[in-house]
């Protein structure tokens, strides 16, 4: 191949370069940065950072969904999941007596945020945040987050994943529904069926 | 040529050969890991007669994090979000990789509709991938700033369209043994259509940019030249194979996913030297473009899942399998050995850029000091993936 002229190409390119400086004065799509602290980009929905514990009713730990069957910490691949599960069983949102976790660590700086624990929860109970101005101080304490720090009401999380909570709302009721009608068909059999974790 | 040094110590007085003539002084210089042009902590001494490479030994190993050690202590699922952190810049790709040999391992067959958001997920990793190592090529050659910027805008698009359907921009985590983990939400195919539609105008500003542009065809044409024979003794594959002239692209060969659905052509290069390699990846973009429009159009409604997959206690017939598929730098193949436990038995990666890697010497070795920094970018690496 012949270039006709020397230089030719070079001026086309900065023809390209002029025209995407002068076009991002007029145009949005040339113009494209957010001005990041005042600006911001609205959040999308199927977002996720570090996982949180989803709360019913008003009390943040009596109403933890949580039944701390050590699922989520054993298929946790980074191992970032620690959980003391209780002695006794509390009664929880619903007023149904269930184990709850006594400890629940999650270490932040070693999560990645893989949403592993998300999806084998069989409770609903582990959910993703979309939180992410997180820095800190240290590097060790305020980065474990301990259960006070986890828990998080219902509310909130279907302010953060709407589409997602309704659904999850929707099947929750729909388990329960069908569990109560299970109990009051079979009310002299044995009680709580299907209690048992894993 | 020149001599090489013997021993490891490398003289560094004036070296006679065996006519008599006194050669310069030798020069060992140590390139990275720091330096922004290495792509990561990569490092190569480099043996410099004046400004000639005389001699290249290429030193990694900086990130080693126990990539398949760790797969052999977690679960087949557990492994999937650590196949992200390989080639950080495509882990959907790897996803599919990875699901592909867990599936044939287990028997699975991922519906319709996955198969179909496994391939248009796919095309969009190579057209980010691509653009984006265009971009640091050109950076590295010289062109400070804006082509790189121009091809981050687009593929600013690109992460955009992850984050809605996956959650993570770069940490997708999306693939499932037996399909995909969430389906499309609502409103992502018109976005998806939307990006495919403008792509092909901002190649052709690229491509106005600088693919005509007289220092590039200099520092470019004839440097670094892989031949066809050392290519294919070496196993290179992916871009890099076929910008020195071999047809082979693991979508014809294999035929894997759906991928025999669709009509795309293989850019194949002449000379495979840094332009021919630069070249293919923009013509590979094109096609990417025709599989992902047609993806895009006929994309059935359906299952996003095969029903007989289990995310919880997953654990897959004894026997060992090898799954590769075309990743954006060339095949990428997972090797697996299963002996029924939940955990595989071994678990061994086959990465494209570490293989490409090897000859990197035989490219380099005559050229400038500049021109090293030019060859090992067209190369294509992520150094996550060559350490694992």
């Amino acid at each position: 191949m012949s270039a006709p002229l020397l230089g030719q190409g070079i001026i086309k390119g900065l023809v390209e370069t002029a025209r995407n400086f002068i076009g991002s004065y007029v145009n949005k799509d040339r113009l494209v940065t957010v001005q990041y602290p005042e600006e911001r980009l609205p959040q999308q929905e199927a977002a996720r950072n570090f996982p949180f514990l989803v709360y019913d009713g008003d009390d943040s730990q009596k109403g933890l969904r949580c039944v701390a069957c050590l699922i989520c910490e054993k298929e946790c691949p980074p191992q970032c999941i620690y959980i003391v599960k209780d002695t006794v069983r509390k009664p929880d949102a619903t007023g149904k007596l269930q184990f709850q976790p006594k400890v629940f660590d999650i270490d932040t700086s070693v999560c990645m945020s893989c949403q592993v624990c998300v999806e084998v929860c069989p409770f609903d109970a582990i959910k993703m945040d979309v939180e992410y101005e997180l820095s800190t101080g240290d590097r060790f304490g305020s980065l474990l987050l301990r259960k006070a720090q986890l828990a998080k009401a219902n509310q909130y999380y279907h302010k953060i994943h709407p589409a997602e909570a309704a659904e999850v709302d929707a099947r929750l009721g729909a388990e329960k529904a069908r569990a109560e009608a299970k109990a009051k068909a079979a009310a002299a059999a044995k009680p709580a069926a299907g209690a048992k974790p894993v | 040529m020149i001599a090489t040094p013997e021993s490891s110590q490398y003289e560094l007085r004036p070296k006679r050969l065996a006519d008599g003539s006194v050669q310069g002084d030798l020069l060992e210089v140590s390139m990275g890991p720091q330096h922004p042009s290495t792509h990561g902590v990569f490092r190569m001494d480099v043996v410099l007669d004046g400004e000639r490479v005389v001699k290249l030994k290429p030193v990694f190993g900086y990130l080693h994090r126990n990539h398949e050690k760790i797969g052999e202590n977690t679960t087949y699922l557990g492994s999937m979000p650590y196949t992200d952190r390989l080639d950080y810049f495509c882990s959907l790709t790897n996803n599919w990789a990875y699901a592909l040999a867990v599936e044939k391992l287990a028997g699975l067959q991922p519906p319709e509709r996955a198969e179909y958001i496994r391939v248009i997920a796919a095309e969009l990793t190579r057209l980010q991938n691509h653009i984006s190592l265009v971009g640091f090529l050109l950076q590295d050659m010289g062109a400070m700033g804006t082509p790189l910027m121009y091809a981050f805008r687009e593929r600013e698009k690109i992460l955009d369209l992850f984050e809605s359907l996956t959650g993570a921009r770069m940490m997708c985590n999306y693939m499932r043994f037996g399909g995909c983990r969430c389906d499309l939400p609502p409103g992502w195919l018109e976005q998806a259509r939307q990006v495919a539609d403008e792509f092909p105008r901002f190649l052709d500003e690229f491509e106005a940019l600088l693919s005509e542009n007289e220092i590039l065809l200099s520092r470019t044409q004839g440097v670094g030249v892989l031949s066809r024979e050392l290519a294919v003794n070496a196993s290179i594959t992916g871009p890099m194979l076929r910008a020195s002239g071999v047809n082979y692209d693991i979508r014809k060969v294999d035929k894997y996913g759906i991928y025999d659905r669709f009509s795309f052509r293989v850019p194949l290069g002449e000379h495979g030297d840094v332009y021919d390699r630069y070249m293919v990846r923009i013509l590979e973009m094109r096609e990417s473009l025709k599989i992902l429009q047609a993806a895009l159009r006929e994309i059935p409604e359906g299952l996003i899942l095969d029903p007989k997959a289990k995310l919880r206690g997953f654990r897959p017939k004894p026997g060992e399998v090898y799954g590769r598929i075309e990743a954006p730098k060339g095949e990428l193949g997972f090797y697996l050995i299963s002996d029924g436990s939940p955990k595989p038995y071994r678990y061994r990666v086959r990465p494209p850029s570490f293989i490409n890697l090897t000859i990197l010497e035989d490219l380099c070795l005559g050229h400038h000091v500049a021109d090293v920094v030019i060859i090992l970018g067209s190369v294509d690496i992520v150094m996550g993936e060559v350490d694992r």
